[in-house]
């Protein structure tokens, strides 16, 4: 494992009480905002940093810039109303959030949603991923200079886009995932369109590797960049492809089977060394182990049958008192969705645990610390966060 | 370092040759998928203003407003979604939760325009380039947001009930109350047409609660005789209820006796609540049927001192004398009778207005009259022969029957009629002629088509399950009598029943002719109210309006201390009744607390 190891003589001592001995008027030290846009991150998010030179001593992260108040507002939504809420926490990949909302609203009410919603439900979820790992592949390349990365990426995204908009009629927010089941069945040709698609993205991914996983640019930046010590990953709830380049098999899809994920042939894709080009590349050989996971998917989803469950009159559901914890693997980790039901007929509270919240605060918090500017953006987005979901 | 890893980024260039991917003119190239929910249209003619869509947007993105050319009619707001783009955000829910389906959206996603407020717009009444698309999301057949199917209700099977007058309709169980009433919309299109404007969606959703004393506080806001309508309304709610545009409308009726049946009558004082002090007024009432026993109710309520004066020796009306109790059974219509008469009303029975007692008379004991006396005049075909002993009038005959007469019931009898009146005699008779003979011989004829007979469709449904023979489209030519005994009657076949003005104007094929033999012949095509316990200088002061005293809105007639209200106003049935006892007594409320003048 090569590591990132810098001369720490320039760094400022700790005090007795765990801060740091910085003082700003000695001109050694200066406080830098980086954000709240900046090409690190998907969406703003600002980090105060202390530099000494080049190199980040001390890092605060600053969020709320993206706070919509999503939690509060679905305690005053109908449980119906807040499904084309919860899209929105995540913009790249809403449909988490729709099936962990449908899913916990399912679970309370006692309403077994049709398999062949779930066959549909987990093909949406793939393409969600394919999305979102295809806008981080992008961001990859961007905070690093290097700009076609993301034009083909983006290119291939918008296939997949088109594939989202023939099958729920909507591009980004697909809001098709409702409490109970799915909105429709797969249009006529869908399956032979999205092999198209596939092939389009396969081809795309053997460009991206030739022209950035083997390019000595970013290797050189990224090997060694923001190693995660696999012991930080239960302490700091670090999920997803961050703990699979750690080591750490921690896949949901496996450890938590839902929807038709028991029926399906894969193994999570696993890293070894943590740092910020093997959370990349975990994450290419994800987008392969999707496709692989879609075409299965279609060969074996029926085509026939109903797609929503009987569900009591939307207008006034009430659900009973309960509470429930639904997760599911996102590109990013473990999505959750805590809903607590108090009998009437809006939620009382829903917690959204979204993966980023712990890696772009906590964690980057601590691995940001030795880190030169330069790399900042290039780290912050190896972390892959969307700053919504942090501020549900 | 791989020597790799230095060549390997410059196959980028191998795309210099490549076709570019951009569309360049999206405008045009590139039009939304098939079910891609773009801009919203709407069949304004389809929709019925339901609001729906207004109510499940969580963005408060529609308003339901007036409309240029459409009005407010029976299961018709007269309003139509506005939509405000300032808000919205595609998620479809309105199309999902239209009741008609005549919501739903193109797939168009493009508009332009340098006013704000143009994006805030009515579908299908702004023209719009989008309202043509073939294409956009429309809500697909099976997926629903809504239950449709209506909860079963239990019933006696033809040969349970035939054979006695046990009521055939069994009520719903609290579970399955509450599954019926999970599917009210809430839109109120049936409040507005419920002659009562009974606030249907409150109790419904009372039910739901579980809350039966809401529930019953609500029915009798509006309606003091709920045991009563719950079985025999004529329901007009249900015939607007935007639910039955897929499927069947919600069982507003059943749900209204649901309510009622569950609290018990010693109870109802305690939820109902107590009536005002009393004003020392003094209200006479004549008849007891709906309009009467409504106006009483709320004139208790109101403090004033009420006495209803009857004819017949039960109170009830029509609802005793006239539907038979298969369908409602007495012991409910007592349970409403006599939380009415709990109020302190007082009942007078055996008492003919005009002969036991004179109106004059009552004008100088009370302070108010309320005259509701109904239709109790059976009205005759006229045919030759119509005059015979053993051609009877419907309503003669099921009067008796409550009254607990044997009536002349042969095994083979005709009904002349097609309203629910008709189906009441024709059903008691196959019900007395199961009990003497065995055997149902009831042949029932009317003018009218089956599909555009007035009687209710379970009614003509329930009739032949039990064995009445229907023969509609036909109208009687004479009856055929030999001396003392009638045997039959001939009929010719009906081409229609109204001219092109609407009036009743029968056409006859007079080459279809059938007979049909019987030894009775039952009129039942109309009744006609008897108003000859007016005085005459009364009468002289009372304006008529084709043949009905003409009333205001409060029911009160041309003499000011004179209202009246129920069939012989409005009708004929009982919500109209109860409505019109309900509005008079307002009036004679603020008639007598404004000194009884004017």
């Amino acid at each position: 494992m090569a590591l990132y190891e810098p001369d720490r003589s320039q760094y400022p001592a700790k005090k007795p009480d765990g801060t740091l001995d910085i003082d700003l008027t000695s001109g050694k030290y200066l406080k830098l905002w980086q954000g709240p846009q900046h090409p690190g991150i998907t969406g703003n998010m600002s980090l105060e940093l202390t530099v000494c030179g080049d190199e980040v001593v001390d890092c605060q992260t600053h969020v709320g810039y993206l706070h919509r108040g999503f939690e509060k507002l679905m305690e005053r939504r109908t449980y119906i109303q807040c499904f084309p809420i919860v899209c929105r926490i995540c913009v790249p990949e809403p449909d988490f959030n729709e099936y962990c909302y449908a899913a916990a609203v399912e679970e309370l009410s006692g309403i077994t949603a049709p398999r062949r919603a779930d066959w549909i439900r987990t093909l949406i979820l793939e393409m969600g991923r394919i999305n979102s790992y295809m806008m981080y592949l992008g961001g990859q390349a961007g905070s690093l200079g290097m700009g076609v990365i993301g034009q083909w990426t983006t290119y291939v995204r918008d296939l997949m886009l088109d594939r989202f908009e023939e099958l729920t009629g909507a591009r980004i927010y697909h809001m098709f995932i409702l409490p109970g089941g799915v909105r429709d069945g797969l249009p006529d040709g869908f399956e032979k369109r999205m092999e198209e698609t596939l092939r389009e993205i396969e081809s795309t991914m053997k460009d991206v590797y030739e022209a950035m996983f083997c390019n000595a640019v970013f290797k050189k930046r990224t090997i060694g960049l923001g190693v995660i010590d696999p012991a930080l990953i239960d302490p700091y709830g670090v999920t997803g492809p961050n703990a699979r380049a750690a080591g750490v098999a921690k896949d949901v899809r496996r450890d938590f089977p839902y929807l038709v994920y028991p029926e399906l042939d894969f193994e999570p894709v696993m890293g070894k060394d943590s740092d910020a080009y093997t959370r990349a590349d975990v994450r290419r050989r994800d987008v392969l182990l999707s496709i692989d996971l879609i075409r299965q998917i279609l060969a074996k989803m029926p085509h026939d049958g109903p797609l929503m469950a009987k569900i009591p009159n939307v207008l006034h559901w009430k659900v009973p008192r309960g509470e429930t914890y639904i997760r599911a693997e996102c590109s990013r980790g473990e999505y959750g969705y805590y809903l607590v039901a108090d009998g009437s007929g809006y939620p009382r509270r829903v917690n959204v645990r979204g993966p980023s919240y712990t890696h772009a605060v906590a964690l980057l918090e601590r691995l940001i610390i030795n880190v030169n500017i330069s790399d900042v953006a290039a780290l912050m987005v190896s972390f892959h966060t969307y700053p919504p979901e942090i501020e549900r | 370092m791989k020597i790799r890893d230095l060549l390997s980024p410059f196959t980028v260039w191998k795309n210099l040759f490549r076709d570019p991917v951009t569309i360049d003119d999206p405008v045009r190239q590139r039009p939304g998928a098939p079910r891609y929910r773009g801009f919203h249209k709407n069949d304004v003619k389809k929709c019925i203003g339901c609001g729906t869509c207004e109510t499940i947007c969580q963005n408060g993105a529609i308003d339901m407003v007036p409309v240029d050319g459409i009005s407010a009619k029976d299961g018709d707001s007269g309003l139509r979604p506005r939509i405000d783009y300032g808000r919205c955000c595609w998620c479809a829910l309105c199309v999902d939760v239209c009741m008609t389906k005549s919501l739903t959206m193109s797939n168009d996603y493009q508009w332009i325009d340098r006013d704000p407020d143009a994006f805030r717009f009515t579908p299908g009444v702004d023209r719009k380039k989008w309202d043509d698309a073939a294409l956009g999301y429309q809500r697909p057949d099976d997926h629903r947001l809504t239950p449709e199917e209506r909860v079963h209700m239990k019933e006696l099977g033809p040969d349970a009930r035939i054979g006695s007058f046990i009521e055939i309709v069994k009520g719903y169980s609290v579970e399955e109350a509450r599954k019926e009433a999970d599917r009210c919309v809430a839109c109120g299109l049936c409040t507005a047409t419920c002659p009562a404007h009974m606030a249907i969606p409150d109790y419904i959703a009372a039910i739901r609660d579980g809350d039966y004393e809401r529930g019953l506080r609500l029915l009798y806001d509006t309606n003091p005789l709920p045991e009563v309508c719950g079985r025999v309304c004529t329901h007009k709610c249900e015939s607007v209820c935007a639910v039955r545009h897929e499927g069947d409308p919600v069982a507003i009726r059943w749900l209204k006796r649901h309510i009622a049946d569950q609290v018990p009558l010693d109870q109802y004082r305690a939820i109902v609540g107590a009536t005002e002090p009393a004003t020392g007024k003094k209200v006479a009432v004549v008849g007891a049927g709906p309009a009467g026993l409504s106006a009483a109710y709320y004139l208790a309520r109101m403090g004033h001192a009420v006495e209803i004066f009857e004819a017949l020796p039960a109170a009830g009306g029509m609802m005793r004398y006239g539907i038979p109790e298969y369908r409602l059974p007495y012991d409910q219509l007592d349970k409403d009778i006599a939380f009415v008469m709990g109020l302190g009303v007082k009942l007078t029975l055996n008492t003919r207005v005009g002969k036991d007692i004179a109106l004059d008379d009552l004008r100088k004991r009370f302070d108010a009259l309320f005259i509701s006396t109904g239709l109790h005049l059976g009205r005759s075909t006229k045919v030759p022969g119509a005059d015979h002993p053993k051609v009877f009038q419907s309503i003669d005959l099921l009067r008796r029957v409550t009254l607990g007469e044997e009536i002349f019931c042969p095994g083979e009898a005709i009904v002349i009629g097609g309203g629910n009146v008709a189906m009441d005699i024709a059903r008691t008779l196959a019900r007395l002629q199961m009990r003497k003979y065995g055997k149902v011989g009831v042949t029932l004829l009317c003018l009218e088509t089956e599909d555009v007979m007035p009687a209710d469709r379970e009614e003509i449904i329930e009739s032949r399950e039990e064995g009445v023979i229907l023969r509609p489209g036909y109208g009687p030519t004479h009856i055929e009598t030999d001396g003392d005994r009638v045997t039959g009657a001939r009929f010719v076949r009906c081409l229609s029943v109204f001219d092109e003005n609407g009036r009743f104007a029968p056409r006859f094929d007079t080459a279809d002719e059938i007979a049909i033999s019987g030894a009775m012949v039952v009129e039942s095509i109309g009744q006609g109210m008897d108003l000859s316990y007016l005085p005459d200088d009364l009468k002289n002061q009372i304006v008529f309006e084709r043949g009905r005293p003409k009333v205001d809105r409060h029911f009160r007639t041309s003499v000011p201390w004179l209202y009246a209200g129920g069939d012989i106003v409005q009708g004929p049935d009982v919500i109209h009744g109860i409505a019109n006892g309900h509005a008079a007594a307002v009036g004679i409320d603020r008639y007598l607390r404004e000194g009884g003048t004017t």
